[in-house]
Order: structure tokens, then sequence, then C-alpha cells
């Protein structure tokens, strides 16, 4: 296997999620989008990690960079579903384009 | 059947397996960004987190795909549901749900733009390297690894779980 087929596969989902976040107007469909970018963040690490774990067997730093990934986009996810629960029960809308309260 | 033949082989099926997931992935993520309706966009992206799993396997990372389904397929994806009954924002066809024509352009050429320097990048990196033959990099290891060498930021990484869990709470209760 070829290190650069998974890592253009990363390449492609980050664009496509970076295309999502600036064209989806719906605040959990941004959401969708940034899971789609770390995600294939996570793939590049986990492929680095495997390239290096393969020369040097004790190194698995890899490995645990994508599981605190996985763990932040949790705590991520969660914080951000509350915030534009709050911004439904406040404007009955969750368009993100709404939002410019703080827009100078 | 000697152990070079079947190394290649193994390898063959290996390529055959990425290219065949790659493909569902890259289709399901597209589908996931131009879907009209929000049920299906988070149905399309269980796609791609299960197409991820597979990729995690196929580098011989068994703990990270498992907790990918456990935590995205599982916990995430549900989440998300969750935010789109709750929100009742459009359940059928319809409702606009992108930016304007213009954003569109906007997105597209970003995005191709991205490619191509992430792309030209990478080949110029690592051209076509081939990956060592791969070990697999067992749970053990994993655990042995977060538990020295990674035990402090494993501790801040509880904390900010708390953290996250209390701010979720204050945000989204009625009071």
């Amino acid at each position: 296997m070829l290190v650069n087929q998974f890592l253009f596969l990363g390449a492609i989902l980050f664009c496509i999620g970076v295309y999502g976040v600036l064209v989806r107007k719906n605040g959990v469909l941004v959401l969708m989008s940034i899971e789609l970018i770390l995600n294939s963040v996570n793939l590049n690490l986990v492929a680095f990690g495997a390239l290096w774990h393969a020369n040097d067997p004790g190194n698995m730093s890899g490995q645990v960079f994508a599981l605190f990934v996985i763990a932040i986009a949790a705590a991520e996810v969660g914080v951000g579903l509350a915030i534009v629960l709050m911004l439904y029960r406040n404007r009955r809308s969750i368009d993100i384009d709404e939002v410019d309260l703080m827009k100078g | 059947m000697s152990a070079a033949v079947l190394a290649a082989e193994t390898l063959v099926a290996q390529n055959i397996a990425f290219y065949v997931i790659a493909a569902l992935m890259v289709a399901a993520a597209v589908r996931v960004v131009t879907c009209r309706n929000m049920v299906h966009a988070a149905l399309w992206l269980v796609i791609v987190l299960a197409g991820m799993a597979g990729q995690f396997i196929l580098l011989a990372a068994e703990f990270v795909a498992i907790t990918q389904v456990l935590v995205y397929i599982g916990a995430i994806v549900v989440l998300f549901l969750f935010g789109i009954m709750l929100t009742r924002s459009s359940m059928g066809e319809g409702e606009s749900l992108d930016n304007g024509r213009q954003a569109q352009i906007v997105g597209g050429v970003t995005g191709l733009v991205l490619l191509g320097v992430l792309g030209y990048s990478l080949w110029d990196g690592f051209g076509d390297d081939q990956f060592p033959p791969l070990l697999v990099q067992t749970t053990e290891q994993v655990s042995d690894s977060i538990f020295s060498t990674y035990l402090l930021p494993f501790e801040a990484v509880s904390v900010l779980l708390t953290a996250a869990l209390i701010g979720a709470i204050v945000l989204a209760r009625r009071d």
C-alpha cells in the first residue's frame, strides 16, 4: 500500500468538509461538516502512526493522538449542539447567517 | 503456497478493499454536504464514519477502529439526530439549508484550491513511498502508551470532558 493513498483520501475528505462549512447555512449541518474535517485529520494521524510503528514498534503516538482528537470532537459536538439548541429556543431558527448580533 | 506469494496476494486484497471503501466514503461525504434532507445527511455521515473505521482496520489500528464505531456512530450521530429532532427544522424536503449561489461558488473554489495545494505537497513529499509490512498495533500497547508517556494529557482530557459536560448542561437547561 502507498502511504499517499491514505493521505490523499484524508485530503479529499478535508476539502469536502471545508466546502460544507462554507456552503451550509443550518447549524447542525455545519457541525457535521466539522466532523468530516476532524475525521480526515484522524486518518492522517493513524496512517503516520502506522508508518512510524512499523519502523519503531514501541511508538504508539499516532493512535494516541487520534484518540485524543476523538475525545475533543465528542466534547465539541456536545457543546456545539447545546449552543444550537439555545439558538433555536431564542430565535426559532438555526440558520447561522442570522446570528449577526456581534457584527460590527 | 510460499510466504512471498501469500504476502503479495494479501497486499492486492488490501488495495482492493481500500479503493472500494474510499470510493464509498467520498461519495457519501459529497452527499453529506449536498443533501437536501437533514436526516439523510446524518445517515450518509454514518457511512463515512464506518468506512473510516474500515480504513483504520486496514492500517492495523484495531483500538482506534473500535473507538471510532463506539464513539462516532454510537454516540455522536445519535446526538446529531437528537439535535435535528429537537430543532424540528425542515424534517422533509424544501426549506433552504444552504447559502446562496455565491457561497457555493466561493466554497467550491476554496475546496478545489485547497485540494490542489494539499495534493501537490503530499505528492511532492511522499511520492510513491510504500508502507513497510505493517505490524498489528495492539490495544495493550496503546494503553501502555496512554498510561505512561501520555498520562498528563490523558488527565487533562478527562477534565476537559467534565467541563464540556457541565457547559452543555448549563447551556441547554431551561430556567
